[in-house]
């Protein structure tokens, strides 16, 4: 897809709402951070949300009735709002609070899988799953007797999808499912594997830690029943994330965790839960992250999912047309009109961990290791791989002097 | 911080002189920085008087890694395993010549690791054994 000028991002207005983007990490050498796929950066508008909510409106919220706890509470759950309507919620109420996307995956392995899932019912995922899509399922399936299946990952790093077809055929209660992968880049076809996989009577979960900071999410078009993401990875502060939850699916599950605020009534014996969304957020939650999520919202809102993705789609197509052209240089996974902005890659002869190094003398954040997906990595047979990946704030420049960094690796290692 | 890469690390690196593996041994051990997936075999062969006698080392990781664990085997042939006992993180600092952040540190000791948790004859080789 080609942007014209008018819909083009200004760079340079958007470089400087991020404090951080003028930081130098030795004298003169200013930050390339190209790592935003493991933590993006904030905006001054996210860190003075957070601020202005210490400084004006601490409280705790709910239940109180002091002007203070007012203001807290409609703030948080205005935040709820914008979340929903991000996504295409059809109600707030189907948005649940949560630390992280980690914490939204457990929340459905052990609430849902606890209640409907029994011994020798199949769990369906996939080989390029973050370790917070695999590893609560493997403790569930432990506890429960549960079978895990995987769709393949293909060698140009896409989901064999007539492997998926054949596995539906084996009746998985549940399909989860990354949107996209943050190794390979590689976007799934999650509308296409959700309606597949409810014509075979399987509820889909889509992990969308990497998805909705990148691109225009909508859960109703998507045919998701939950979608999990965190706020950190897409301009807001770490220590919040929501859970989506479809309201019938999240009006069956049992609550999570147990404590303040997620119940209607207690008694010595005995609990009455709370309605939704308030019966999964047990105790006092990140109020000011909350706000600060909203605010990241509020941002990326104003200018454009679509604008963000173009942006991106361009830098991608430029980084990998530039990194080919190293001798010694291999990129994972599919071509750039199929992936995100990340770029994982290995440099013959040199290990990742060498690479980011040197790169890192050079002010290039990038990331070297498993990036939390052992299993993709041993399947194409590599301990480690380079990690370069791009947001909104990254610009042609940067691919530049990465590519420039990279050459300074090959010199030292000769 | 490009000194990190000193000539003798990148050398070494690219042709160390202990890699490979000895069969028979006396002493052989392997483990792994699980956090980046570095992993490390050494084998040693000792004399009647508890001496290092051959060493060799097999696996992959890191310039880092890999030269530390290089200079280190160097440096232990000719040592009684007591000796070896004794070595620590400092030691493999002066034989890198270079100042190391902590996750680099831990590339840096690895092989220091496993050579004490083999000497030692441990099932498994702690961060405690290269501790000051
Ligand atoms: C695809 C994917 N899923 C899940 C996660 C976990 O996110 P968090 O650490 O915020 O829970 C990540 C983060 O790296 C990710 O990239």
């Amino acid at each position: 897809m080609n942007t014209t000028t008018a819909e083009r991002l200004d760079l340079i207005q958007i470089r400087e709402d991020f404090p951080i983007l003028k930081r130098e990490i030795a004298p003169g050498i200013p930050l390339v951070y190209l790592d935003s796929t493991a933590t993006s950066q904030k905006p001054l508008a996210v860190i003075r949300a957070m601020n202005d909510y210490y400084e004006r409106s601490n409280a705790n919220i709910h239940r109180g009735v002091h002007t203070l706890a007012e203001e807290a509470t409609a703030q948080y759950e205005a935040a709820r709002e914008k979340i929903a309507r991000f996504i295409g919620a059809r109600k707030s109420c189907e948005v649940v609070f949560v630390r992280n996307t980690t914490e939204a995956i457990n929340l459905v392995a052990f609430s849902w899988g606890r209640k409907f899932l029994q011994r020798g019912d199949r769990v369906l995922l996939t080989e390029m799953e973050h370790h917070s899509n695999l590893v609560p399922w493997q403790i569930l399936a432990q506890e429960k007797g549960l079978e895990l299946d995987f769709i393949p990952v293909t060698e140009n790093g896409l989901l064999d999808l007539d492997e998926f077809q054949r596995l539906l055929g084996q009746k998985p209660k549940i399909v989860a499912v990354t949107q996209m992968s943050n190794v390979l880049g590689t976007i799934n076809p999650v509308k296409q594997i959700a309606q597949l996989a409810h014509q075979a009577g399987a509820v889909v979960l889509v992990d969308g830690a990497q998805s909705v900071p990148h691109l225009p999410v909508n859960v109703e078009d998507l045919e998701a029943d939950f979608l999990a993401f965190s706020a950190h990875k897409m301009l807001g502060p770490t220590g919040i994330g929501a859970l989506f939850g479809k309201e019938e699916l999240l009006e069956a599950m049992p609550p999570f965790l147990g404590g303040g605020d997620m119940i209607k009534k207690v008694h010595l014996r005995s609990f009455s839960a709370n309605e939704l969304p308030h019966k999964f957020e047990a105790g006092t939650p990140a109020i000011a992250e909350a706000i600060g999520f909203g605010a990241a919202i509020d941002y990326l809102s104003r200018i454009g999912m679509e604008r963000v993705a173009a942006h991106e789609r361009e830098i991608i197509h430029y980084a990998l047309e530039a990194l080919s052209e190293i001798d010694g240089l291999t990129v994972f996974g599919p071509p750039a009109d199929q992936k995100g902005a990340v770029a994982s890659f290995t440099m013959r002869g040199v290990h990742p961990h060498d690479v980011s190094q040197i790169l890192d003398s050079q002010g290039i954040a990038v990331r070297a290791g498993h990036h939390c997906a052992m299993p993709l990595h041993e399947k194409f047979g590599l301990p480690a791989t380079t990690r370069a990946s791009f947001y909104l704030y990254n610009t042609h420049q940067e691919v530049d002097q990465l590519v420039r960094g990279l050459a300074k690796v090959k010199k030292i290692f000769g | 911080m490009d000194d990190l890469y000193r000539e003798i690390i990148i050398e070494r690196y690219k042709d160390p002189l202990y890699r490979g593996v000895l069969e028979p041994n006396d002493i052989s051990f392997e483990d792994e920085n699980p956090l980046c997936g570095d992993h490390i075999r050494i084998d040693l062969r000792v004399d009647e008087n508890a001496r290092v006698i051959e060493a060799a080392f097999s696996g992959h990781g890191c310039a880092i890694s890999q030269a530390s664990a290089d200079l280190l085997l160097e440096s232990i042939i000719g040592k009684t395993l007591d000796e070896v006992k004794q070595l620590n993180k400092q030691d493999v600092l002066d034989l890198l010549g270079i100042e190391l952040g902590p996750v680099r540190l831990k590339c840096a000791l690895l092989p220091l690791k496993v050579v004490k948790a083999g000497v030692y004859g441990l099932g498994e080789a702690s961060d405690s054994l290269v501790e000051e």
